[in-house]
């Protein structure tokens, strides 16, 4: 078991001819995850990497029955990729691209709501299941199937989290890259529900940083609805408060949002914290007695 | 990306939202001749800076004349102004608004801003503008009232007429109002704007709306739609390094410590920072390399850090994924090449091409200090710096 992808997840990737693409789908496909095919539009019936490239996300669809896409189109194209995805039928979209404009993600995310799909992303690694399935950027050989739930916001502060539990042979069940973006497919709630009710994952490790209130909102969550061991990091105890124009944002804030604040929410709900970023997997160790 | 005051009303206009006649002068010149194309006895100079606080820091004044106009403008242009959204340095004043006064009977305060836990942008509007809004929003968050904008609709005149009756808006204000705020709507929308606040927005003496100041931010990853606003960047009101870098897609921030840092992503940098602290250091910069880091842009991000006379040590810590660590050794090695370094280098690189990374350091002769882990380099580098000294 694993959350939303395993070793039967067929997984098509738009943008594929593209160098990112044809890089990670390549990278995809030799760690094991069942790739089906591609979109380039005005490459249909082409093939790029031993498999049938598409014109539109319909046509991979209604040949491939692919349950999840990657998307690594430039930025400026992705609102359109995102809404394809989701009118299409995907049920699992995957966002790897970073730049999107803000209204560009806030009419995408209404889209995809409206579809009944789940957006990953978008700014972030992806998702991988160890040894199953691996959707996105981050560097296969470090992960180790195991029974740590990962979630986080930073790309790189993910993979750390990733080698610090595999350096103590706890592996991971699936970890989820949710993305630093202001409007994510997939917040922290999302994530500590599928690992909640995933009997293989054993504890969860979750890594936030400054912005926004996610941190303090999944903390509720955490409180009524979690009952596994939950390890949690916030980045950016230094990090300056950057320059200021107005009120406006602190206005929304509310006095949230540092992390000292979302360390406070965390620690108060229970949730195990680590100030430094080099005690991820002690951390874990230390929360469930391993 | 920042804009300047005028240029936020100048948009205002266009969007058909009420602002005072006024114009921009780049000299105290240009100040009399803009005092003497407007109407009444007296005029505001605003000095142009990105920041806010600048009435309490003089730079905000109400003159006679158009010669006192020239004299005020002369005293401000070329000078920095230091608010509390400041540094200490504050921001250069390289123009001024001119603008006509008004009879001000009542403040109120508008502001337009994403809030990421509701998923959309929010449209804030209160009678307590004027004054510290914060500690309004703070205490009485009663008295901040919001309406949230949907992307697909815009704003829809009812939500207008609920903020204009909870303002105690009566008659034609109400229609003002309504006008006012589908405009501020269209222009969020059309123009990619992450942040708008007018504050104050007043009523005046005749009992008309009118926008007395103007704050936007616009989306940065949305520039590339929009020409025009990127004419208005002023790069003058922005951190030189920190542009230096952007022009290599860098992201860096300085600060005040003296261990440089060059990190892949911006997570791992602040967690980098964070760690630099706990260890007992200070770091000297949140600097992140990106995704598509080159043997190029990680000499440039080295020579970067380097070019803060603090730094007394730098940190690499780099994570690949994307980021291949042969392609940062490669850089770390040109950037040795062209600038003269003399303080000690930690290396930590871990994923992608890490081995690769790592024997290409060591095969050269640079004096670079290695480290496995992120505790480890932490550790190390703090002690270098120590002994230094």
């Amino acid at each position: 078991m694993s959350v939303l992808i395993n070793k039967d997840t067929k997984v098509i990737c738009q943008g594929f001819t593209g160098k990112q693409g044809t890089f990670h789908s390549e990278q995809a496909i030799a760690y094991g995850t069942k790739m089906v095919g591609g979109v380039t539009p005005g490459k249909g019936g082409q093939t790029h990497l031993d498999l049938p490239v598409f014109n539109t996300v319909r046509d991979a669809f209604n040949a491939t029955q692919a349950d999840a896409t990657v998307i690594y189109v430039p930025a400026a194209f992705c609102k359109d990729s995102i809404i394809e995805a989701a009118e299409s039928g995907i049920k699992l979209i995957v966002c790897i691209t970073e730049g999107i404009p803000t209204f560009d993600m806030l009419e995408a995310k209404i889209a995809v709501e409206m579809s009944g799909a789940r957006l990953i992303g978008p700014n972030c690694p992806g998702i991988i299941t160890p040894d199953e399935c691996k959707i996105g950027i981050m560097p296969g050989p470090m992960h180790m199937a195991g029974k740590v739930g990962v979630v986080s916001r930073s790309g790189t502060l993910t993979y750390e989290c990733v080698k610090q539990t595999s350096d103590l042979n706890y592996g991971q069940s699936t970890c989820i890259g949710i993305g630093g973006d202001p409007i994510p497919g997939t917040n922290f709630i999302d994530a500590l529900a599928l690992f909640e009710a995933d009997p293989e994952t054993k504890a969860i490790l979750m890594v936030g940083e400054i912005g926004g209130t996610a941190e303090e909102e999944a903390a509720e969550f955490i409180q009524s609805h979690v009952t596994k061991p939950v390890v949690s990091y916030i980045a950016g105890v230094t990090a300056p408060k950057g320059k200021r124009m107005g009120h406006a944002g602190a206005i929304i804030a509310g006095g949230k949002g540092t992390a000292a604040d979302k360390f406070a929410a965390l620690e108060k709900v229970g949730v195990f914290t680590v100030r430094s970023p080099a005690e991820l997997g002690k951390g874990v160790q230390q929360a469930t007695g391993w | 990306m920042n804009l300047h005051e005028y240029q936020a009303k100048a948009l205002f206009r266009a969007y058909g939202i009420p602002v005072p006649n006024g114009k921009v002068a780049f000299s105290a010149d240009e100040a009399i001749e803009a005092t003497q194309s407007l109407n009444g006895d007296k005029v505001i100079v605003k000095a142009q800076v990105h920041a806010g606080g600048r009435g309490k820091a003089g730079g905000v004044k109400i003159v006679d004349s158009a010669a006192e106009a020239g004299e005020v403008a002369r005293a401000m242009l070329g000078t920095h102004l230091v608010t509390f959204q400041t540094d200490a340095n504050g921001q250069p004043i390289n123009r001024v608004l001119v603008e006509e006064t008004c009879d001000i009977a009542n403040e109120l305060y508008l502001g337009v801003v994403l809030d990421r836990s509701l998923r959309r942008v929010v449209i804030m509007a209160s009678t307590e503008g004027g004054v510290e809004i914060e500690t309004v929003a703070e205490e009485t968050p009663e008295k901040i009232l919001k309406v949230t904008l949907n992307p697909m609709t815009g704003v829809m005149p009812y939500q207008c007429r609920e903020l204009a009756f909870g303002l105690g808006l009566k008659g034609d204000q109400i229609k003002q109002f309504t006008k006012l705020l589908i405009g501020l709507g269209q222009l969020v929308i059309e123009k990619d704007i992450a942040l708008v606040e007018v504050n104050p927005l007043v009523i005046t003496g005749s009992g008309d709306l009118l926008c007395l100041d103007g704050k936007i931010n616009i989306d940065s990853n949305a520039l590339y739609r929009h020409p025009d606003l990127v004419e208005m960047r002023d790069k003058s009101q922005e951190d030189e390094r920190e542009n230096r870098a952007a022009d290599w897609d860098l992201n860096y921030v300085a600060l005040d410590g003296e261990i440089g840092c060059m990190v892949n992503g911006a997570g791992l940098a602040m967690a980098t920072m964070d760690i630099i602290q706990l260890s007992g250091g200070k770091p000297a910069n949140f600097l992140d390399v990106g995704g598509g880091a080159t043997k190029e842009r990680v000499a440039e991000a080295l020579k970067i850090i380097l070019s803060d006379d603090k730094v007394k040590g730098i940190l690499v810590n780099i994570f690949g994924g994307i980021v291949r660590c042969d392609l940062i050794a490669e850089g770390i090695i040109a950037a040795v090449a062209e600038v003269n370094i003399s303080v000690p280098i930690v290396v930590r690189l871990e994923g992608t091409k890490a081995t690769e990374g790592t024997a290409i350091l060591n095969a050269s002769d640079l004096n670079l200090i290695a480290a496995q882990d992120l505790g480890e380099a932490a550790a190390k580098i703090v002690a270098a710096v120590g002994e230094a000294k």
